[in-house]
């Protein structure tokens, strides 16, 4: 790909992560990186967002939450798994409330590896993602709907979403 | 009165990197109740010891959060190391305080860079960032790792920091210390700021005391605590004052991390010149058998590890209290009255680190 004909936007939500991965990606968007001049914004809103990225694993509180932000998300959209953990579990693949890798809930295109995942190989991760949402956007790829069998369900107050 | 209604805070919101849920409970505009929930980043780590032996974990510990990521392994050896009675050499003890200095200062310049942003002053959050590289840069060169850095073991440190570059070192200290006094002084002293923090969220000295408030937040009500004081690692050697404020009120809550980056500059350019030759780390042999409750300072406040062995492998119990998770109740006082658009400046104020608190 030699250049982006759209602006592709992030949303960024924190699963189960010690926070290192999270502050790579905000690290990213700062000027020592600055992917913002590829027209890369992070949203706080999953309705205006392209690429959804992730870190850390699924645990029984934030199932509910990132499947409804998957599934606020308008097509054609990718997930990356930021991070070892979000990509398996990483060191707390054997914690009792850890259920592994994003990709039991929702499906994941480009996995980024690394504890904590450096910038160099997040920016990586995007910009392989980039090429994902162009061939899903060339094919008009309809994602499905993620709803959790595993579970049934149980009231919970805590929606997610834009505020 | 009016109608009572209920805003959901989280746990996605654009204002925090993590998930914090609060039920915000509104008459008008004034928040008159907040029920915080938490529970979305809980792993379960502490139960992990019985699984992985007591020097395997320090991996784990320092993954207990990724900003407070180095003194988290710090506290954790320092509990074994006092169980086991280990002499650790001086020269690692001045390495630890040096990293776990880099560590508060690469903290308060992400804290200030996403307090900026949550009062919308965009440039200022972008300047705090691109400070906060030099730092990561110096941890990088120095331990291999910019955010988890996996140097601190049992028995010392996996690395030592050659002469030279504890030289090259102080001379970037000297040049990022005056680039800080641009940054805070617009912190400090910029109208736009100042009006945005005077007197909003006051938190008074007592309510403080009571609720149980740890580092910053308490030092920004008049309470001088700060664990250093007790001088583990190298701090039983180096002359500091902790930073306290009188006002109770956002501005001092950010003029207490402010004024803290340039203490965290002088103990290190103190640890420098009187760090000593020598080995940086010991033999090791044999496991912990005995408790221990093992306190030190992090960029948020207090934290305490409570290690138990029984001269097994593994341990038989680790048990963590974050400040974050004592400056919950705090919170809740502060954010009663306050106006719903000033909700994510107060929140930010205590520095909420979620993956702390809930591990």
């Amino acid at each position: 790909m030699t250049y982006l004909a759209k602006s592709p936007w992030i949303f960024h939500y924190d699963a189960s992560s010690c926070n290192g991965c999270d502050i790579e990606i905000l690290a990213c968007l700062t000027p020592m990186y600055d992917v913002e001049r590829f027209g890369i914004i992070n949203t706080g809103n999953p309705k205006h967002a392209d690429i959804f990225v992730v870190t850390g694993s699924i645990n029984e509180a934030n199932r509910e939450v990132i499947q409804n932000l998957y599934n606020q998300m308008p097509d054609p959209k990718v997930v990356v798994a930021v991070g070892i953990c979000a990509c398996s579990g990483g060191v707390f693949r054997e914690c009792y409330n850890v259920a592994g890798g994003i990709d039991k809930l929702i499906p994941v295109d480009v996995y980024v590896p690394g504890c904590a995942a450096r910038p160099e190989s997040i920016i990586d991760g995007i910009v392989t993602a980039l090429g994902v949402l162009e061939e899903k956007r060339s094919k008009n790829i309809h994602s499905k709907v993620v709803t959790d069998h595993e579970r049934p369900e149980r009231h919970n107050h805590a929606q997610g979403g834009a505020q | 009165m009016s109608k009572q209604i209920t805003i959901p805070f989280g746990p996605q919101h654009p204002v925090l990197p993590e998930p914090l849920h609060l039920d915000l409970v509104l008459e008008d505009e004034k928040v008159v109740d907040v029920v915080p929930t938490i529970g979305y980043v809980h792993r379960g780590l502490e139960k992990l010891v019985e699984k992985r032996e007591y020097t395997e974990y320090v991996y784990i510990a320092e993954r207990i959060c990724g900003i407070c990521s180095f003194i988290h392994s710090q506290t954790y050896v320092q509990g074994i190391e006092q169980i086991m009675g280990l002499e650790v050499p001086e020269r690692a003890q001045f390495l630890r305080t040096i990293w776990g200095e880099y560590s508060r200062l690469h903290s308060h310049l992400l804290w200030l860079g996403c307090f900026a942003d949550s009062m919308g002053f965009e440039s200022l959050f972008m300047n705090s960032w691109r400070l906060r590289e030099h730092i990561l840069d110096d941890l990088e060169a120095t331990t291999g790792g910019r955010v988890i850095q996996g140097v601190c073991k049992v028995g010392g440190v996996r690395k030592d920091i050659a002469p030279e570059k504890l030289d090259e070192m102080l001379k970037g200290l000297k040049g990022l210390e005056h680039e800080l006094h641009d940054l805070t002084n617009v912190f400090l002293h910029d109208s736009s700021v100042k009006n945005r923090l005077r007197g909003i969220g006051k938190l008074s000295s007592e309510d403080a005391y009571y609720l149980g408030a740890v580092g910053p937040t308490a030092r920004g009500s008049g309470i001088a605590i700060d664990i250093r004081e007790t001088g583990y690692g190298a701090f039983g050697k180096i002359n500091f004052k902790p930073v306290v404020e009188h006002d109770g009120d956002c501005y001092a809550r950010c003029a207490v991390r402010a004024n803290e980056m340039f203490g965290s500059i002088d103990i290190i350019e103190q640890c420098i010149k009187k760090i000593p030759d020598g080995p940086v780390d010991m033999k090791v042999t044999g496991a912990p058998d005995g408790e221990y409750f093992s306190r030190a300072e992090q960029p948020r406040g207090e934290v305490i590890h409570y290690i138990k062995g029984n001269g097994k492998k593994n341990l038989v119990r680790h048990r963590v209290r974050t400040p974050t998770f004592t400056n919950i109740p705090p919170l809740v006082t502060l954010l009663k009255g306050c106006e719903l658009a000033d909700v994510p400046v107060i929140v930010l104020t205590i520095d909420p680190c979620i993956g702390c608190a809930e591990r």
